[in-house]
């Protein structure tokens, strides 16, 4: 520990705070809203579409294309994982080989 | 007997969680063991930030000088994409009375990916429904970080390549959304906008303008439509 007790406790009170900021902030902005305001009604049906496909590109931002595994070990990963679920639709299937290949791939072969 | 059941439904949903956050929050905990942070420390960090991502970059500002304003701004720069998800779940959330600031408040990556595509069954308390999945996933954090802690470097195990069960998952829920979808414009506008800003800002920077631009871009998608609607309520009036 390199911070006092109390100094800590005000580094993870900033974290959660930080936190709770980024949670709450539109449902507190929001709230005046008309329940059925017609943006906030198209965006909750389109806005999870196009957050999750942000949130694996952020899953795979640190991933070096142009060096080391060349992002080959993400890149088969990814394409078993959504073969197999297209086939067999199965999630726990998909996501535990997919994990599987990608263990086997980064310490057995792309090492 | 409304909750058993809502829980008894939830859970499995909550399985590749488990197994992440098992992982992950164990790293977690082993790491702050090693900078000297006991258990207790790990665990209020696990239960009142609930945040990966944030968590990890946090050991930073525990093992540097005492600068909580940056640690608050770069909290708010890594978490930032979260508040795309209280914009997706503002009408989802909105009916759910006591359990609201709960549900809120462990709006993490995982949980909304999971309230995202996971409906309750019919017999199902929807509510309780979605407040198990988020309980269920911050307990596994805190449970998992808690282990990390206790452990600290005792275990060495090769687990490389295990925390890509949560790109897993969510390569998972972009599938299954895909697949339940006619319009795959808003999945793609997602991954395009998300690549292109990577390649131009680089991965410490490239969420924000991530946001503005899908935002953008899904608004002026909408208004042509929207612009169609009135036309055609005003001939029927």
């Amino acid at each position: 520990m390199s911070l006092t007790s109390m100094q800590t406790f005000i580094i993870i009170a900033m974290v959660a705070i930080g936190t709770m900021a980024t949670r709450f902030l539109p449902f507190v902005l929001l709230k005046g809203e008309k329940s059925k305001h017609a943006s906030i009604t198209y965006l909750g049906e389109v806005l999870p579409y196009s957050a999750i496909g942000l949130l694996v590109v952020y899953c795979l931002k640190d991933v070096g294309f142009t060096a080391g595994s060349r992002g080959l070990p993400e890149i088969i990963s990814i394409l078993l994982i959504v073969f197999l679920h297209k086939w067999k639709g199965n999630v726990l299937l998909s996501i535990g080989m997919g994990t599987f290949a990608y263990m086997v791939l980064v310490q057995l072969i792309f090492n | 007997m409304v909750k058993t059941k809502a829980l008894k439904a939830a859970f499995p949903h909550t399985i590749p969680v488990l197994t992440g956050f098992m992982f992950l929050g164990m790293a977690y905990g082993i790491l702050m063991n090693s900078k000297g942070y006991s258990v207790g420390w790990t665990i209020l960090m696990s239960l009142i930030a609930f945040a990966g991502s944030a968590q990890y970059v946090a050991i930073t500002f525990l093992t540097s000088v005492f600068n909580p304003i940056y640690a608050l701004l770069m909290t708010l720069m890594i978490n930032a994409r979260h508040l795309f998800y209280g914009i997706s779940m503002f009408e989802k959330y909105e009916d759910t009375g006591k359990l609201k600031p709960y549900l809120i408040f462990g709006l993490c990556d995982e949980t909304f990916s999971i309230i995202c595509s996971a409906e309750a069954p019919k017999d199902v308390d929807r509510n309780w429904f979605m407040f198990f999945i988020t309980i269920l996933d911050h307990g596994y954090w805190v449970i998992g970080s808690a282990i990390g802690g206790f452990l600290g470097t005792m275990v060495s195990f090769n687990t490389q390549g295990l925390d890509f069960v949560l790109t897993a998952l969510f390569v998972v829920i972009f599938v299954e959304q895909w697949k339940s979808q006619r319009n795959h414009k808003p999945a793609i506008i997602g991954i395009v906008c998300s690549v292109l800003c990577l390649v131009i800002f680089g991965p410490k920077s490239f969420i924000i303008p991530s946001m503005i631009g899908i935002l953008a871009i899904l608004m002026m998608m909408q208004s042509p439509n929207e612009n169609e609607k009135d036309m055609a309520e005003g001939k029927v009036q």
